[in-house]
């Protein structure tokens, strides 16, 4: 057999991989069913057994999402929306949130980076703010805001504030003093310099905290939408449970995941543009 | 010396020590320059030839003393002095054009794109760098390419006094003879004044109008100013050849090996002005009275 190149080879052991995952799933929920007869107490309050409480089989959840991928916007009222539409409006908190946090942490990441006076002047509240849970802003974001939709865009920008800001201030400080000074023996001004040569020399640090930023933004949002609900893939994870429809939960989690795999992504080509090797 | 082109009075520069006193790197040095010249400075590590060379880039301040050009003193870096940095500063995230064009274009912002380009292009095919290595990164490039870039960089600019700081230390002695011709190719028929720094007796001899010659620090001091009495132009394998060459080799030589030693450390009464002492070197005199003898010889 001729050598395949090396990503070939790990294409076909993920595929292999992926089959013999999904036969193991399948086979273990058709071995749970059989026992249906003898079910303990417990087993029946906990609905173990019942065809509808069960762990679906791969091939359910490959069915459902047959079914939802291909209608993904239909909207039949509150309870009931295409996957489309709840993904739609949790990408869009995301976003919102994470570029109001990134029109703040950007420019005041610069401002830290430039000046030790500045960043040490903000230091403290950067420490103590960074460890709080994004959830532990709920309460009193939905108190003061009194706005759920709002309260939630609040919590993502709450939490991809920090990754940013201290990338960007990180990289700024970092730029090669010998930079700054071709910069300074062509008298270009500040701003000119901020743009032409701090800018370019912090990037790749600061679109890696901004990469960092839009997955934690996107951990957070689900958790965020379970806890205000109306809409959203959060809500809808949250709302299949309440029914009991697990295959709709599978779904949604791997929905999830290659959602926040393809936000990743795009950082990921954004990093390599603004990768430069010194 | 007062009306040099470029006059450095009474320059004294100190430092923190570590220990809450202070040291003195050096202490009113004053030396001219005049316009067109070529003067590299000679002196072993430390004793402050970058310090020297960052005062007159504009980007730190001495402690004392002023840095005059054109009669003005100098605050802060310009466009009129350009700077050739010793690990070459290039932008990395540029291709080595735009490098060029980025000086360029702060030079001239009223120049038209398609102009900016075609100076800076002419800049580095005269440094040797051209076709596709011009579109490469810097990390693309080897040592003495990059070097070139930043040497053409600084040139495309045009500005009246070009600062180089150790422009070929690190590159091989090939490569370094190459690049010091071409040097000396994009600056001659200009009139721009040169000031660098060097390590190498050898390459100074050929570069230079005038050598400085520092004595070791601390309280170092610009203790001689010795003129290279070579006639231009120079190639490197024939200046040897010529009468004053060794004699001024030799002269280099015995000052750093030993007298910028011995000179080290002597304070001089107070504002007392350290200016060079002018070395002049001239063997021809004594040949040219030869001369019959040496045509005898050649016929
Ligand atoms: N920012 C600084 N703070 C304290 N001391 C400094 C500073 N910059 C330079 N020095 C000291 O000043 C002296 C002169 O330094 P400088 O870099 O000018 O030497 P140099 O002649 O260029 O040496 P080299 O040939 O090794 O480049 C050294 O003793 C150095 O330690
Ligand atoms: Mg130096």
């Amino acid at each position: 057999m001729e050598r395949l190149s090396e990503n070939r080879r790990a294409a076909i052991w993920s595929v292999v991989l992926l089959f013999v995952g999904l036969f193991v799933w399948e086979i273990s929920i058709s071995a749970q069913t059989v026992n249906t007869g003898e079910l303990t107490e417990y087993e029946l309050l906990t609905g173990a057994g019942t065809a509808k409480a069960g762990v679906p089989p791969p091939s359910e959840v490959v069915v459902k999402a047959w079914q939802e991928l291909s209608n993904p916007f239909y909207d039949a009222g509150p309870n009931d929306k295409g996957i489309g539409i709840q993904i739609g409006y949790s990408i869009y908190r995301v976003l919102t949130g994470y570029f109001l946090a990134a029109i703040i942490a950007i420019p005041l990441g610069f401002l830290i980076g430039m000046s030790s006076v500045a960043y040490k002047a903000l230091n403290p509240f950067i420490q103590v703010l960074r460890p709080i849970s994004p959830l532990a802003w709920m309460p009193l974001a939905l108190f003061i805001i009194q706005d759920s939709e709002a309260s939630a865009i609040f919590v993502i920008f709450i939490c991809s504030i920090w990754p940013m800001l201290l990338n960007t201030a990180f990289g700024v400080a970092g730029v090669r003093e010998d930079w700054v000074n071709v910069a300074r023996t062509h008298e270009l001004g500040a701003f000119k310099t901020a743009f032409t040569v701090v800018l370019p020399a912090a990037a790749p640090t600061i679109v890696t905290g901004m990469r960092i930023s839009i997955g934690i933004a996107w951990l957070v949002i689900v958790a965020a939408e379970m806890l205000v609900g109306g809409t959203g893939i959060g809500y809808y994870v949250w709302n299949e449970w309440n029914n009991l429809d697990l295959t709709s939960v599978i779904f949604s989690i791997l929905m999830i995941g290659i959602v926040g795999m393809f936000l990743d992504a795009a950082f990921g080509l954004l990093q390599r543009r603004v990768a430069y090797v010194e | 010396m007062a009306n040099s082109f470029l006059s450095i009075e009474k320059l004294t520069q100190r430092y923190p020590d570590g220990k809450g006193g202070e040291f003195t790197v050096f202490e009113n040095a004053s030396f001219g320059i005049e316009k067109g010249e070529f003067v590299c400075i000679l002196g072993h590590s430390g004793c402050g030839k970058s310090t020297i060379m960052n005062i007159l880039a504009g980007l730190s301040e001495p402690t004392e003393g002023v840095v005059k050009m054109d009669g003005y003193a100098i605050s802060g870096p310009s466009l009129d002095r350009g700077v050739v940095f010793q690990n070459y500063s290039l932008l990395p995230w540029l291709t080595a054009l735009k490098n060029v064009t980025f000086g360029v274009a702060a030079r001239f912002p009223d120049w038209s794109k398609q102009k900016i380009e075609d100076h800076s292009i002419a800049f580095l095919d005269k440094v040797g760098l051209s076709g596709d290595a011009i579109h490469r990164k810097p990390s693309q490039l080897s040592g003495g390419m990059r070097q070139r870039v930043s040497i053409a960089r600084a040139f495309a600019n045009e500005p009246k006094l070009l600062l180089l700081d150790e422009p070929f230390g690190a590159l091989d002695a090939l490569t370094r003879g190459t690049i010091q011709e071409e040097l000396l190719k994009v600056w001659s028929g200009t009139d721009q004044t040169v000031f660098m720094i060097t390590h190498d007796i050898d390459e100074a001899i050929l570069l230079a109008d005038r050598i400085l010659l520092m004595t070791n620090g601390p309280l170092a001091r610009v203790a001689e100013s010795v003129e290279i009495t070579i006639p231009r132009p120079r190639v490197r394998t024939d200046i040897v050849e010529h009468p004053n060459y060794y004699a001024i080799r030799n002269h280099l030589v015995q000052f750093l090996g030993k007298r910028s030693a011995e000179l080290a450390g002597q304070t001089s009464a107070e504002g007392e002005t350290h200016a060079p002492e002018t070395v002049l070197i001239e063997k021809t005199d004594h040949a040219a009275d030869e001369q019959p003898l040496l045509q005898a010889v050649k016929t």
